[in-house]
């Protein structure tokens, strides 16, 4: 992964948390609001390196906590935790399926509240808690799960509008090449 | 190699910890400073969003009639007609309410500065409720105002930034209003409730006696107690109120006047 797809990743993060806090229409429809962090990151550790995940997390994290009530710094560790794990362990992951991205993207999206509200209540915050909660929470989880999977193509098509097209294999083969003799 | 990368796998973890443990350890002013520089990286985009509203309601108010322009026209002479004769009268209550004040030596209350300004930003996690305003310190703005829609009260400024500032609201945990009955005065706090995702606007009224008077359809206003809110602004409607089975106080539920789900313009009264 080069340094345009970490931009890449980074300008969705930022565009995300920005949706988050004015764009009303999840919110408005499903009573709870969608976010983007915790499919990004899933995306970012199957794909990337130890230092996207970490800046995405540092980024996005801080971006969410600067528009939100939210002790600033609480949403970084969540999101990085779930990054490391991804990436510690993607080897053995079938991350080219989409299932598994799906699987993944699921279980970021369901992970990522619980952390965060870990932390809150070990730093002695008293957020809100309740049925509305948990529906955000299931909402957040299916939002993970349809998100991650859509973010392959859409960076592989925005790496493809970037980037030098790779070169077309040539149909030459050195041990097809006809030896001319001497004329 | 395998070995260098598990390393730097924990170097960056160890960094990310660091930072975390540093940002949440930070002095809450300077928290909020902070806070208020990042989150004026969004700028561009909200005034971005701001022109495309502005855009849209312009574009949205070509369409509408001739005939629908006089009628609210109209519509509207008549209710400015009413609320003058309500101003006077107002006044006039005014002047004889401060009279009364001298009489007693009872310091008058003041009247209101209002300012208006849009809402921005919205609450991006779940756990609180507070929104982003276009007002700030330059508009005169200050920690700790009050805010409310014409419909009753919203919430207070929590950080002011030059040209805007986060305003917690009703039905955040960090937010307790003294609020009392405006039918008997009774006195309780109002505070959030662990509520379903379609009861947006309604909170726990607490505090309240063991006798209560307290019934449904009660209007709820602000105490004035606290200093933070003054006394008199509409709260919400009692929805139900029941003793506690040791009797020892009573309980009660509030639906908000004011929709915090579609907040677009609010008032803040300026110190």
């Amino acid at each position: 992964m080069n340094w345009l797809n970490t931009i890449f990743i980074l300008a969705l993060a930022y565009a995300g948390v920005f949706l988050e806090a004015s764009f009303d229409l999840f919110r408005n429809l499903l009573g709870a609001q969608i976010s983007l962090l915790p499919a990004l990151m899933v995306y970012t550790s199957l794909t990337g390196g130890i230092g996207a995940v970490a800046l995405l997390a540092a980024c996005g994290g801080l971006w969410l906590d600067c528009l939100s009530a939210n002790p600033l710094g609480v949403s970084i560790l969540p999101l990085f935790l779930i990054g490391f794990l991804i990436l510690r362990k993607r080897d053995l992951l079938l991350r080219e399926h989409q299932f598994a991205q799906s699987a993944l993207g699921l279980a970021a999206g369901a992970l990522c509240p619980l952390a965060t509200l870990f932390l809150l209540l070990n730093l002695g915050a008293s957020p809100l808690l309740g049925w509305r909660t948990f529906w955000q929470w299931v909402v957040g989880a299916l939002a993970g799960g349809v998100l991650t999977p859509w973010f392959f193509p859409l960076f592989g098509r925005l790496r493809r509008a970037f980037e030098y097209p790779l070169l077309q294999q040539s149909s030459f083969r050195p041990d097809r090449e006809i030896k001319r003799g001497r004329l | 190699m395998g070995q260098m990368l598990k390393k730097s796998h924990y170097l960056f973890l160890i960094l990310v910890v660091l930072l975390v443990v540093v940002l949440l350890n930070l002095p809450t002013p300077t928290a909020g400073k902070l806070k208020l520089a990042v989150s004026g990286l969004f700028l561009p985009l909200f005034g971005l969003a701001a022109s495309t509203h502005d855009s849209l309601a312009r574009g949205a108010d070509a369409l509408v009639s001739r005939r629908e322009l006089l009628r609210q026209n109209a519509d509207l002479l008549a209710s400015n007609q009413v609320l003058n004769l309500q101003l006077r009268q107002a006044a006039e209550v005014w002047r004889e309410n401060e009279q009364l004040h001298q009489m007693l030596k009872i310091p008058p209350q003041k009247p209101w500065r209002l300012r208006m300004g849009r809402v921005i930003a919205r609450e991006p996690s779940t756990w609180w409720r507070s929104v982003w305003i276009d007002l700030g310190s330059r508009d005169g703005v200050r920690a700790n105002c009050a805010v409310l829609t014409p419909d009753g009260l919203v919430g207070k400024v929590q950080i002011v930034g030059d040209n805007r500032s986060q305003v917690l609201l009703l039905g955040d945990p960090g937010l307790r209003v003294s609020v009392q009955d405006e039918t008997n005065n009774e006195t309780g706090v109002l505070m959030s409730t662990s509520s379903s995702p379609r009861e947006n606007n309604m909170l726990d009224l607490e505090y309240l006696s063991g006798t209560s008077r307290v019934r449904p359809g009660d209007r709820i206003i602000t105490s004035g107690a606290g200093g933070v809110f003054p006394g008199g602004i509409p709260v919400g409607r009692v929805v139900d109120a029941q003793p506690q089975e040791n009797g020892l106080s009573t309980e009660g539920r509030v639906q908000l006047f004011a929709d915090m789900g579609a907040l677009e313009e609010v008032w803040v009264i300026l110190p």
